[in-house]
């Protein structure tokens, strides 16, 4: 496979065929507790797909570099045998952590339309496992720096989709005669297996 | 402090039933759905959140009167994740099977949002005895639905019925091959991840008409 089309496969994957929230189930609690309105769906959205696309590629450098096993063999050759890879969750969270504190900075400084609308959803953000599910799955996938990259920003965008997806839905049926007990979160899950339904449908497009 | 009277009870039986985190608070769904393809993984995966949540719980409870409120998210993160850690090396060493199965959904337990929204509403203000008690409740309430859906999606999908052990689980009963001659067949949607959320759906919707709650939405 020549170089475009297989980042263009690994989008496509991210996105459609193996749907961070769809097929992984990761992000569920803020994609059922915000999918209530579409306009903050559209912002927490905008907030993954940046906060992915930055933090993948950094958690990228650290396991490369410091944590995996002979990591550390730019320092000296004594190191060949170093495994710190108990490390990662730790490390991985804190970087998701002071990445977000610091997009919420850099946001407040530059752009301030921007972060009245996406700014609440960033502290969110950190505990989203999303995130740090697309770190540990570039880990477990044995990417590249720059597979990392556009498998990060593939990951965000297909959470963008899903969630505003859902939103739309749930927009639609809020008349609809459900049963009480059902109503919100039952019904939300139902909605979810049905769109998940058809997301499966992009499986086996190999590009 | 007694251990036993109406009070601790109540800590203990509520997040089973009238508040259950998973169907009724609405937290760590992310990792309750992926773990619940054969019931070993969600037997274990229950045992790691209780586990988890209980040290959480207890730590933070202890150290709540030192944490400065500014910085309290990335002390529990700390705490939870050096704890996650913990529970994830010990199931490499001894079931590596099962932590090849649940890959990163254990680490993923550091996001799980039960940990983190019982340490946030419960143990930073109650102190440590009844903080345990909590995290027993909120993990035996999470591990009650995440075992029930696995069940059904087990059963249904896989035909099977699996206990965890040593190596990759035990299997306690398979559907007979005569039901399947007999024109008896599997649902294999209910293995992939539409599956999953449907029955959850369902599952919540029936916890719900039990405990007699509904949400306003």
């Amino acid at each position: 496979m020549t170089g475009l089309e297989h980042y263009l496969s690994i989008f496509t994957k991210a996105v459609f065929i193996e749907n961070i929230v769809l097929a992984y189930f990761l992000g569920l609690c803020s994609f059922l507790a915000i999918s209530k309105k579409i306009d903050a769906s559209v912002g927490i959205g905008m907030a993954v797909i940046v906060v992915l696309t930055i933090t993948a590629p950094i958690n990228w450098v650290l396991w490369e570099f410091l944590l995996s096993k002979g990591a550390l063999v730019w320092i000296s050759d004594d190191f060949v045998d170093t495994d710190l890879g108990f490390l990662k969750l730790i490390v991985f969270i804190s970087v998701i952590a002071a990445m977000v504190q610091l997009v919420e900075m850099f946001m407040e400084r530059f752009s301030q339309s921007l972060y009245n609308s996406l700014g609440i959803f960033l502290p969110l953000i950190a505990v989203n496992c999303s995130i740090l599910g697309g770190s540990l799955f570039m880990v477990e996938r044995e990417y590249t720096i720059s597979e990392t990259v556009v498998y990060g920003f593939g990951s965000g965008v297909g959470f963008f989709l899903a969630i505003v997806a859902l939103a739309s839905i749930r927009y639609r049926i809020r008349y609809s005669n459900i049963p009480p007990r059902l109503r919100g979160v039952g019904m939300a899950m139902l909605l979810t297996g049905l769109l998940s339904m058809a997301f499966m449908a992009f499986s086996g497009i190999d590009l | 402090m007694e251990l036993f009277n109406s009070e601790s009870k109540k800590i203990i039986s509520d997040p089973i039933n009238v508040n259950n985190p998973i169907s009724l608070q609405v937290l760590g769904i992310c990792s309750a759905l992926a773990v619940t393809i054969r019931l070993d993984q969600a037997i274990i995966m229950t045992l790691a959140v209780i586990f988890v949540l209980c040290s959480s719980n207890v730590i933070l409870s202890l150290i709540r009167n030192y944490i400065p409120n500014r910085v309290r998210i990335v002390i529990m993160l700390s705490v939870i994740a050096s704890l996650v850690s913990v529970v994830d090396e010990l199931l490499k060493a001894y079931l590596y099977d099962m932590s090849k199965q649940l890959s990163v959904f254990v680490g993923l337990i550091i996001t799980n949002c039960i940990i983190m929204g019982r340490a946030e509403a419960f143990a930073l203000k109650n102190g440590p005895s009844k903080a345990f008690l909590d995290g027993i409740g909120n993990g035996f309430g999470y591990g009650l639905i995440i075992i029930i859906v696995s069940f059904f999606r087990e059963l249904f999908g896989a035909g099977t019925i699996t206990l965890p052990d040593g190596g990759a689980g035990y299997v306690l009963w398979r559907i007979p091959e005569s039901w399947y001659a007999a024109g008896y067949e599997n649902v294999g949607l209910l293995v992939l991840s539409p599956g999953a959320f449907i029955i959850l759906g369902l599952v919540i919707w029936v916890q719900r008409e039990m405990a007699g709650v509904e949400e306003d939405a």
